[in-house]
């Protein structure tokens, strides 16, 4: 969909690439996310596709069609907006209504539909409601009900959810899947929230610095992070700085840990999450000995800082016992055992 | 005064001088309205309550001219000022600054930060080599001063209003199939219309009130209301120089009412 | 359009640029009607005035198309009859500047010391009263200025209200007479731009964070102390915006010196128009106007200089 895209903002000495020459393509139904810290270009790409912004090079295709120089309006994309942007002098229906009454729709058209998306989004009874007295959850299923109207292409959701708090947020999550899958529309949804990526994408591309740093389904982009940066942006992530060996890194201090390492040679960067990391007995066979620095407790979760013999540190989480109280002892010495096949080599 | 609690934001003797402010505000605008209902001719001595005045002035021909003079300047003053500083304020707000923004900032505030009588001096010279030549003595004259002096005053409330659109709700109108024009005639200009009509009552107000232009730039028996009321000075006042200022405050008072309301409704 | 992985782009492409310069050119058109309206029917005037301050007096008014500086010199200096029209300064013409002057500071101080107190009460007011009252503060704000010069006169007046309470009490035997003198175009003044002392400050105090007072108070500042260093620094854009919004109209004020000063307490702008009328000094008006001008821009430009030295720039 998107091919050798440049986004450049500037001029001269100044420029600065908000996309630097990224390509994605993205499959029709999908719900496709783009995930990735404020900032990242995510939302520029986003514009990109809706057409508030021209590529400084490169081009957009929907279908095919090569749309990079259409107007939004001419564009079978619609957008959820971050603030909703639903029109406060007209009433709901009137904001369901509009793109089909700016496409010249039949009024009877207008109003069977308009029906339609008030039945799919539960808001039958707000029909002749001023935008301004509806709810926050209720302000958004009016934004998707009118950005779903006239049954774009692609529906673009630019982080829709931040607005609502957690437990509306939540419902709303669930809310979007089956709306995607009712519908049948391909959802491009921009995200800073690592969980709602997960929770709800068919793929995800997690950007940062104007480039796709990762492409793939959620499984795959937790379980097998490419390089630093994503690794440490979904989910929590101990990075271990160690020696390419035979079947592993080796450590400064000279213990082997296992890992695929195959191929390479020289220093290399282990990745693996704190929930891997098993605490034993400090005299455990084949367990790297540490040393406890401290606990922090987390509710259904303990997470024990430990220091390694090169001196470096790494986070373990522990079920909480039944007390809650931290089973080991600060300066306590332990030892410590990965997951198999839980540590990860990255490519940086 | 021990179990009173601290206020914060009291000091000392102010309240006692705000409320004396506000009555020698007022107290001058009442004595002016008070005499306007005096049976007696004139403005110190109380002779019974009269709408004598008011008859005599809504029956004095001069002051009918005056009065309807004054409307149709106002009126289309206030028009053409209104839709050029609002043409003015959708090429200055909600984009990317450009070269020479600030000067059209400048220039659009200028009868602001010129002192009124140099306009007015420089105005009349100018009228006055035109109206040599040319012959046209007509009300055009004042129509275009005051459209100018009020250019400022109806771009300002647009201005703002226009700064605190959400800039997403036109960018949604696109989205949503709608050309440029479309998202003008169906999003712009409905979401702008309280200030627009905002930016015509303060213009027709400003016009309503000019005096030192007006007196400069008039041909002969141009006055409009104020400028009569100028010129009566000369001679002895009667109170009905004060029924004719009391209709103009309620007239003031009242597009000032209408002004908060629609600002009311946008909060 | 496609680019080689890896192309410098140097800033916007050729369609960007494009679609912005044709964005500029819409706005300069739209701006353009109401550009042309104030070029033609305010600023542009102005010219003339400076080319007419530059030229010789037509013997009935008007002028003669004659360069002369005499008009600028007549500004402060009046050619002595008796002693070969030697240039001696014109005692006239510097009295009314200083009136001018001292009136319009003096304006300035009065509306501040009682417009201060007043914005500070409107703006600690609960919300509903504070709309009250700051809308009785608007409607003299767009009350028609001779009016209110009008309903100044019927207090200050022999027969006025002031001086009828003031025998009504017995304090005065006889009216004091106030009309036609300096002191009643002060009065006058300072009644109507009050408002326009006022409603700066009240915008600058109403910004204020209210919780400062209560630092200050906890720092062992008394409410003088807190006044002097902490709410006036703070509201001081306010009390420039409010002192410029007077001091500018005082200074080129015509109708309340026009109808509280009689002919004899003129200020500049009555002085001015004195020139176009029975003075029939064309070329004179002219140079005291762009006078006028100059020292009302060099106040603004003061103004716009510390209120942007503050870091702190305002409507």
């Amino acid at each position: 969909m998107a091919k050798d895209v440049i986004k450049a903002f500037g001029q001269g000495e100044t420029v600065v690439r908000a996309l630097d020459n990224v390509s994605v393509e993205i499959k029709t139904g999908e719900f496709f996310t783009l995930l990735g810290p404020s900032g990242c270009g995510k939302t520029t790409l986003l514009r990109l596709i809706a057409g508030f912004e021209m590529p400084s090079s490169g081009q957009i295709l929907i279908d095919g069609q090569d749309v990079t120089g259409q107007p939004p309006n001419q564009r079978a994309v619609n957008t959820v907006f971050q603030s909703y942007a639903l029109f406060p002098h007209l009433s709901v229906a009137e904001n369901i209504g509009f793109g089909l009454k700016m496409k010249g729709v039949a009024k009877a058209e207008i109003d069977s539909t308009v029906k339609e998306m008030l039945a799919l989004v539960k808001l039958e009874a707000m029909a002749g409601r001023k935008t301004s007295q509806l709810s926050g959850g209720q302000q958004q299923r009016v934004a998707l009900a009118r950005a779903l109207a006239p049954r774009p292409k692609v529906l673009l959701l630019d982080e829709p959810l931040s607005a609502l708090d957690l437990k509306l947020r939540k419902e709303m999550q669930v809310e979007l899947k089956r709306l995607q899958t009712e519908t049948g529309i391909t959802f491009v949804f921009v995200t800073h929230d690592q969980e709602e990526a997960l929770t709800m994408s068919d793929r995800i591309a997690v950007m940062s610095a104007g480039r796709i740093q990762q492409l793939g389904a959620p499984r795959e982009i937790y379980t097998k992070p490419r390089n630093r940066f994503v690794a440490s942006f979904i989910g929590e992530t101990n990075f271990l700085n160690a020696t390419a060996v035979a079947g592993g890194g080796k450590l400064a201090s000279g213990q082997v840990i296992a890992a695929d390492t195959a191929g390479k040679s020289g220093p290399v960067t282990l990745a693996v999450r704190p929930e891997h990391v098993t605490i034993t007995a400090a005299d455990e066979a084949g367990a790297i000995p540490a040393e406890v620095l401290g606990s922090v407790y987390f509710g259904t979760d303990m997470n024990y800082q430990l220091a390694l013999p090169d001196g470096s540190e790494i986070e373990a989480c522990v079920q909480s016992g039944v007390s809650g109280e931290a089973s080991i002892a600060k300066g306590a010495k332990v030892g410590i055992r990965f997951a198999p096949g839980s540590v990860l080599l990255l490519e940086d | 005064m021990a179990d009173k609690t601290f206020e914060v934001s009291r000091l000392p003797g102010f309240a006692t001088t705000a409320v004396l402010v506000f009555v020698a505000l007022y107290l001058p605008i009442c004595t002016l309205v008070f005499y306007s209902f005096n049976a007696g001719s004139t403005l110190s001595v109380w002779q019974g309550f009269s709408w004598r005045w008011y008859i005599d002035a809504w029956e004095n021909d001069q002051v009918q001219a005056a009065a309807l003079r004054s409307l149709q300047i106002a009126i289309s003053a206030s028009f053409i000022a209104t839709v050029v500083a609002t043409m003015a304020a959708l090429a200055t707000t909600r984009r990317k600054a450009f070269r020479g923004q600030t000067a059209i900032y400048a220039f659009i505030n200028q009868p602001l930060m010129v002192p009124e009588i140099v306009t007015a001096v420089a105005l009349m010279i100018l009228f006055g080599v035109i109206k040599a030549y040319t012959g046209y003595q007509g009300l055009w004259y004042l129509i275009l001063a005051h459209s100018a002096f009020c250019v400022p005053f109806a771009y300002l409330p647009i201005r703002a209003r226009l700064e605190g659109m959400d800039l997403s709700l036109e960018s949604a109108a696109a989205d949503l199939y709608a050309n440029p024009w479309q998202t003008f005639r169906f999003v712009t200009l409905p979401l702008l219309a309280p200030g627009i009509a905002a930016g015509a009552m303060l213009a027709f107000v400003i016009s309503l009130d000019d005096v030192v232009i007006t007196e400069f730039v008039k041909s002969a028996g141009q006055d409009t209301l104020p400028t009569y009321m100028l010129g009566q000075l000369r001679r002895t006042l009667t109170p009905e120089v004060n029924a004719i200022s009391t209709g103009l405050l309620v007239l003031t008072v009242l597009l000032l009412i209408g002004f908060s309301l629609i600002n009311r409704k946008k909060n | 359009m496609a680019a080689t992985p890896g192309a410098a782009i140097t800033g916007q492409s050729e369609a960007e640029r494009l679609l912005e310069a044709r964005s500029t050119r819409n706005a300069w058109a739209l701006s353009a009607p109401a550009l042309i309206l104030l070029f033609c029917a305010a600023a542009g005037p102005l010219l003339i005035v400076l080319v007419y301050s530059f030229l010789t007096k037509g013997p009935t008014g008007g002028v003669v198309w004659e360069f002369s500086t005499e008009a600028w010199l007549g500004v402060l200096y009046t050619r002595d009859i008796f002693n070969d029209g030697n240039l001696v300064l014109a005692d006239a013409h510097l009295t009314i500047f200083w009136r001018s002057v001292k009136i319009s500071l003096l304006t300035t101080l009065i509306t501040f010391a009682v417009g201060f107190p007043t914005a500070w009460f409107i703006a600690t007011r609960p919300p509903k009263a504070r709309a009250f009252w700051l809308f009785l503060i608007t409607i003299p704000f767009w009350t028609n200025l001779l009016i209110r010069t009008f309903a100044i006169t019927e207090i200050i007046r022999n027969e006025g209200l002031l001086n009828k309470a003031l025998i009504g009490i017995g304090l005065i035997s006889a009216p004091i007479r106030l009309m036609n003198t300096d002191t009643a175009v002060l009065i006058g003044m300072a009644y109507v731009y009050l408002p326009l002392m006022v409603l700066p400050l009240f915008a600058a105090i109403d910004r204020f964070d209210m919780r400062l007072l209560e630092a200050g108070y906890d720092l062992y500042a008394s409410r003088l102390q807190v006044l002097r260093h902490v709410v006036l620094p703070i509201v001081k854009p306010g009390i420039i915006a409010g002192s410029i919004l007077v001091f500018i109209p005082s200074l080129g004020a015509y109708v309340t010196p026009r109808v509280l000063g009689g002919g004899k307490n003129m200020m500049i702008g009555n002085f001015i128009e004195l020139q176009f009328g029975q003075g029939r000094n064309w070329p004179l008006g002219a140079a005291l106007s762009m006078a006028l001008l100059l020292v009302v821009m060099l106040a603004m430009i003061l103004y716009v200089r510390t209120a942007t030295k503050g870091g702190k720039s305002h409507g």
